[in-house]
This record gives structure tokens, C-alpha cells and sequence, in this order.
């Protein structure tokens, strides 16, 4: 068995995700092979080659592939997957976009968001909101995986010494081309793999309320979420959203602040280790998950967090 | 341009579904069933394209058991003109309703097929991609604005860094996300009218398609429970809990 990770990165370095990524194909078993598909992605590919475990990893560099095109880089994974028992990639929405035209290429099925491997042919994923935990049993010659990176613990990211080869395919299906982008600039840590998460709801109020939110993240290190309703409001933008159809976070401690705890709120942030609620509410549903609620008025609250962490 | 709009059958969103007690499924039995909200979505975004002049006429197709009827009807009210059921009573994977979406786009040359990005059943997100890549045309994909000029699609769309716009030759797929457009509700003289409008029966075989699963479920349950926690007095109790008891600041 050997099985094919796709990296995310952004072509300088990898994305955390991907080692969660890896974790998932260590604990299937068998030879790790990392795909980074990219242009000018040597950095990301040489990050790739230390993380322990992979024996090998594949650098397809060309201009094709620099902005994730789903149509161009599924065309090169379906190629070079052929040959693997699985393919597996982070379910980030680059994830998200380009594998299940890789599984439809290769006329196979794809499992969507496995957070456990139970054996080589046989995952848990959550459906529903996560609500419910469907084991399932592929019976596919090639399986083809998006990995839930918060069920698994990312695999080291040094120690390992893989060679990088060279893949000369360059694939243009030439059916879409890339325009521009807007990428949200932050010094706070990535709301994935951020050990304190701070979100805010529709409760702040306006987005200029958030600042009281920022400021508390910056004294925690942590990093800042939104609900559904506090994006659509036009608070935030929409990279913040944490839920069933936004970012899914387990951290150490998510604090929830002016959040009702919607099925689809809670889907996205229910496994974090410790979740405080600040709710003025107190018949609000995130205290039915919290492990400390505290009734107020977030106002008030929050300030005083901040004074005393 | 026509335009084709998938739409699916689903546990309403309000709905908290509970796993049933041979752990086979969930229990949808007497569960109130809605179009999915992603789905809304996409036939308001088809809707809102023919009121600009750039689709002339709207498709809208489901494939499930002959009850997503309802939902067809629940498009046609919002605006599309015919719609098509493909039958089954198989719960289909997404690789099989992109087969059959597939077949539909060879019948009917639509221009744009436009798809929610995800149904909040099985929350797998893959249909729009498989159906671009058997197509073999491109996807813009969690779109959040969508503009459909001179032959091609400019789709922004919502990405884990923020936006991101890509350009693409028609025909496209797709699929929205939840900023694309807010949903109208139908008008009740327009369910009426929606009544008589055209809605042919398919089934998957017409498409040459064998819905049968690649997957199986071996068992479904309730995710872990978290143990209820407690509720603070004060702010200061708050911080001595996270620093002392849970260790996490
Ligand atoms: C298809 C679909 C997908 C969805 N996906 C997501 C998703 O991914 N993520 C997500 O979050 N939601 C999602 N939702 C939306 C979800 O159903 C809820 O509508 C949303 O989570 C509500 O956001 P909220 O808790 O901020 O707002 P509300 O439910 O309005 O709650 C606001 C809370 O703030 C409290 N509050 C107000 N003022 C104060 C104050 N001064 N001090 C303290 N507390 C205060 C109130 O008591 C209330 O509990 C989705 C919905 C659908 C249909
Ligand atoms: N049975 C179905 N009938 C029609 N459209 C579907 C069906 N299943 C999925 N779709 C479409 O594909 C989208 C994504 O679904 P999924 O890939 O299952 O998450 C949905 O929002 C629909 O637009």
C-alpha cells in the first residue's frame, strides 16, 4: 500500500494542515508519498521531505498549478494517483475543490471529512452538523480521502530525510484561469491549529465591536472566529466563520461570546477541549456545551477578561 | 443561456436529528423535509440571472424518491420553468447524481449548472466538483458573487484565506455558498402557477447511470457527549477556573 498526501501550501511553506494530513495516512498505513503541486513551491517541497514518516515526496512545479486551479491540479493527481491505494488531502476548502473531481476522474467514490481511520478500507466521519458518526467501508480499488485536520494529531513536521523528485507533468485543462484574490492579512495565529480561539456572534453587536475581542485575543495568544450570523451581518469577513459550512477548531479553550450555539455553530467547534460562554442569555444552547458559562452582558465581560488573563 | 440547478431533498435545518437505536441511520421518520439551504440558494442565484436577461429559461432537477416532488415544486414557485425528478429509491452517492446530472447536461446544453455546495445531510461538499470534472468544465466553486458576461463566469469565491476570483469558459459549474444571495420566499400565487408547470420522471437507467452505492454505511451513532459544565459567578472565578481547574491559560 502506498498512499498519496496532496500538501497545502502556499509554495514558501506548508500549511499546518498538512501534517495532520500525513497523520491520518500513518495511521492507514503503508508507504507516505506528499504530493506539492505548486510554482516556485521548492520551499514548501523541501518542508514536505522533513516531516517524519514520508518516504518520498513529488514536486510538480509549473506555472499551471501556482493557484490551485481544482481543474488543472485534479487533472495531475488523477494522473499520478492511478498508481496509489489512497489519496488523501487536508479538507481545506483547496482540499474541498479539487478532490472530488480527482474521485470522479478515477470513477471512484470519495469519503468526505473521515476524523478517524478504523482500518485501511473502513472510516468514521461526522454527517449531519455532527449530529451522527457514519462508519463506512469503501470498497474502491483507489480511496480517495478528505482528512479532517482536528481529528488527528499533526505528524512531526522534522525528522524525516524523503528525497524530492521531480514530476515533469504539466496539465492545463485551460478552462478556467485565476483573476485575483483578497487575502485576509493577520499576526494573529490561523484560527486552524490556534491553541485559544476567541469568536464572537452576532451579540457584538457591529464589527467595530470587535476590537474588544481582538484585544482580549492579543493578551491570549489566540486566534479570532465569528459565527454564521456575525459574517452574514457584515461584521467579519467570511474567513472567520467556525461551523458545519464554515471552519471546523477543536483548541484548548474556545471562548463563545454573544454566540446562541446553533446545531451549525457547534458542529464546527464542539470537540475543542475546553469552551468557555459569555451569554446574556442564560437559557442560551452553547451553555449546553460549555464547561463554564458565565450570564452577562458581554460588555462588561469581556473588558474585565481581559484585565485579569 | 439555459441554466440547470440542482436541487436536493433534506432533514429541514431546524431539525435535530437523532440516530436511530439499531444504529442503521438517522431517524426520518415524521422529520420535517426541506430543500436544502445551500440549494435555495442556487435556484435564487438561476432566478436572479433570468431577471437580468442572461438565462432564458431555468432547470431544475433532483434525484431522490418521488416525494422530492415537493421540493421541485418549491423551485418552480421560486422561479424555474420545468423541472425533472430523477427517481430512486436508492439513497444515491454523490458520484452517481453527478452521473445522472452529467446525462441531463448532454439533453440539455445548459449554459451554467449552478449547485449548493453542500448538503447539510451528509455534509460531503462534492457533487458541483464531480460534475465539472466529468464534464470536463470548470467550477467556481463556494462562490459568493457570481457574474456571467461574454461567454464566460467570473466567480469570487470563499476561501480559507479570504476571496478569491477566477474566470471561466461556459459552460460552468457553480456552486454557492452562504453570502451569494438571500433566498426570496414563493409567493402564493406563484405555488399555484407552480402547479402546472412541466415536471418530467426520470430514472437513473435512463442515463445509463447504476445508482447502487460504492460505500456502505456498516453503522451510524451519537457523537461523544460532552459532560455538562458549570456555571460562574463572577469574572475572576472565571479566570482562576482556566488558569487552576482546566489549566488551559
Ligand atoms: C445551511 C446553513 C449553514 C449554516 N452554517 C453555519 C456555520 O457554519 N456557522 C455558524 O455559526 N452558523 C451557521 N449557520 C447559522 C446558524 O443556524 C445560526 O443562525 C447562527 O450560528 C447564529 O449566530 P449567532 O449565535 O451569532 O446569533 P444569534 O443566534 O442571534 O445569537 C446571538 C446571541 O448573542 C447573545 N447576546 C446578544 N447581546 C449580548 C450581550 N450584550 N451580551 C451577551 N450576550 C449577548 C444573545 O443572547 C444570543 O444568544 C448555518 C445555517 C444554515 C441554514
Ligand atoms: N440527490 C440530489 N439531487 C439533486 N441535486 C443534488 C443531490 N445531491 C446533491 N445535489 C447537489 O449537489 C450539492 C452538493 O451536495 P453534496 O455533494 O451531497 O454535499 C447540493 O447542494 C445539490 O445542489
Amino acid at each position: 500500500m502506498t498512499i498519496l498526501v496532496i500538501a497545502e501550501h502556499d509554495n514558501a511553506s506548508l500549511k499546518g494542515a498538512t501534517l495532520n494530513t500525513v497523520a491520518a495516512a500513518q495511521a492507514i498505513g503503508g508507504d507516505i508519498h506528499v504530493l506539492v503541486a505548486g510554482s516556485g513551491a521548492q520551499g514548501a517541497a523541501d518542508a514536505a521531505a522533513q516531516i517524519a514518516g514520508v518516504s518520498k515526496v513529488l514536486l510538480a512545479d509549473n506555472a499551471a498549478y501556482a493557484h490551485q486551479l481544482a481543474e488543472n491540479v485534479s487533472l495531475l493527481v488523477a494522473e499520478l494517483g492511478k498508481s496509489y491505494s489512497h489519496i488523501l488531502a487536508p479538507a481545506t476548502t483547496n482540499g474541498k475543490n479539487t478532490l472530488p473531481r480527482v474521485a470522479a476522474l478515477l470513477d471512484v467514490a470519495q469519503i468526505s471529512e473521515i476524523s478517524k481511520v478504523v482500518s485501511a478500507d473502513t472510516f468514521e466521519r461526522p454527517i449531519y452538523a455532527g449530529n451522527a458518526i457514519a462508519t463506512v467501508q469503501s470498497s474502491d480499488s483507489i480511496k480517495v480521502i478528505t482528512v479532517r485536520p482536528t481529528g488527528f494529531d499533526a505528524a512531526a513536521a522534522t525528522g524525516g530525510s524523503a528525497a524530492v523528485e521531480a514530476v515533469a507533468s504539466a496539465q492545463d485543462a485551460g478552462k478556467s484561469s485565476f483573476i485575483g484574490e483578497e487575502l485576509a492579512k493577520s499576526d494573529r495565529p490561523e484560527l486552524a491549529g490556534a491553541k485559544i480561539v476567541v469568536s464572537g456572534g452576532r451579540g457584538m453587536g457591529n464589527g467595530d465591536n470587535f476590537s474588544i475581542l481582538y484585544s482580549l485575543a492579543d493578551k491570549l495568544g489566540a486566534a479570532v472566529g465569528a459565527s454564521r450570523a456575525a459574517v452574514d451581518a457584515g461584521f467579519v469577513p467570511n474567513d472567520m466563520q467556525v461551523g458545519q459550512t464554515g471552519k471546523v477548531v477543536a483548541p484548548q479553550l474556545y471562548v463563545a461570546v454573544g454566540i446562541s450555539g446553533a446545531i451549525q455553530h457547534l458542529a464546527g467547534m464542539k470537540d475543542s477541549k475546553v469552551i468557555v460562554a459569555i451569554n446574556k442569555d442564560e437559557e442560551a444552547p452553547i451553555f449546553s456545551v460549555a464547561d463554564y458559562g458565565i450570564v452577562g452582558d458581554l460588555f462588561e465581560i469581556v473588558p474585565q477578561l481581559e484585565k485579569l488573563v | 443561456m439555459k441554466v440547470l440547478v440542482a436541487v436536493k431533498r433534506v432533514v429541514d435545518y431546524n431539525v435535530k436529528v437523532r440516530v436511530k437505536a439499531d444504529k442503521t441511520g438517522v431517524e426520518l421518520a415524521n422529520v420535517k423535509m426541506a430543500m436544502n439551504p445551500f440549494c435555495e440558494i442556487a435556484v435564487e442565484e438561476a432566478v436572479r440571472l433570468k431577471e437580468k436577461g442572461i438565462a432564458t429559461e431555468i432547470i431544475a432537477v433532483s434525484v431522490g424518491p418521488q416525494n422530492a416532488q415537493e421540493q421541485l415544486r418549491t423551485a418552480l414557485a421560486l422561479g424555474a420553468d420545468r423541472a425533472i425528478l430523477v427517481q430512486t429509491e436508492v439513497d444515491a452517492e454523490p458520484l452517481a447524481i453527478a452521473k445522472i446530472l452529467k446525462g441531463i447536461v448532454d439533453q440539455e446544453q445548459p449554459g451554467l449548472i449552478v449547485l449548493g455546495k453542500q448538503a447539510i445531510d451528509g455534509d460531503n461538499n462534492q457533487t458541483g466538483q464531480m460534475l465539472a470534472a466529468l464534464a470536463g468544465i470548470g467550477q467556481g466553486t463556494f462562490a459568493s458573487v457570481v457574474k456571467v458576461e461574454g461567454g464566460k463566469a467570473q466567480v469570487t469565491r470563499e476561501i480559507d484565506g479570504g476571496l478569491q476570483t477566477v474566470e471561466l469558459a461556459l459552460p460552468a459549474v457553480v456552486t454557492t455558498d452562504l453570502r451569494l444571495n438571500e433566498p426570496r420566499y414563493a409567493s402564493l400565487p406563484n405555488i399555484m402557477k407552480a402547479k402546472k408547470k412541466p415536471l418530467d420522471v426520470k430514472t437513473p437507467a435512463d442515463f445509463g447511470v447504476d445508482a447502487t452505492p460504492r460505500v456502505k454505511t456498516l453503522k451510524v451513532e451519537p457523537p461523544a457527549e460532552r459532560k455538562a459544565g458549570i456555571k460562574v459567578k463572577t469574572v475572576e472565578e472565571l479566570v482562576e477556573k482556566l488558569k487552576n481547574e482546566a489549566k488551559v491559560i
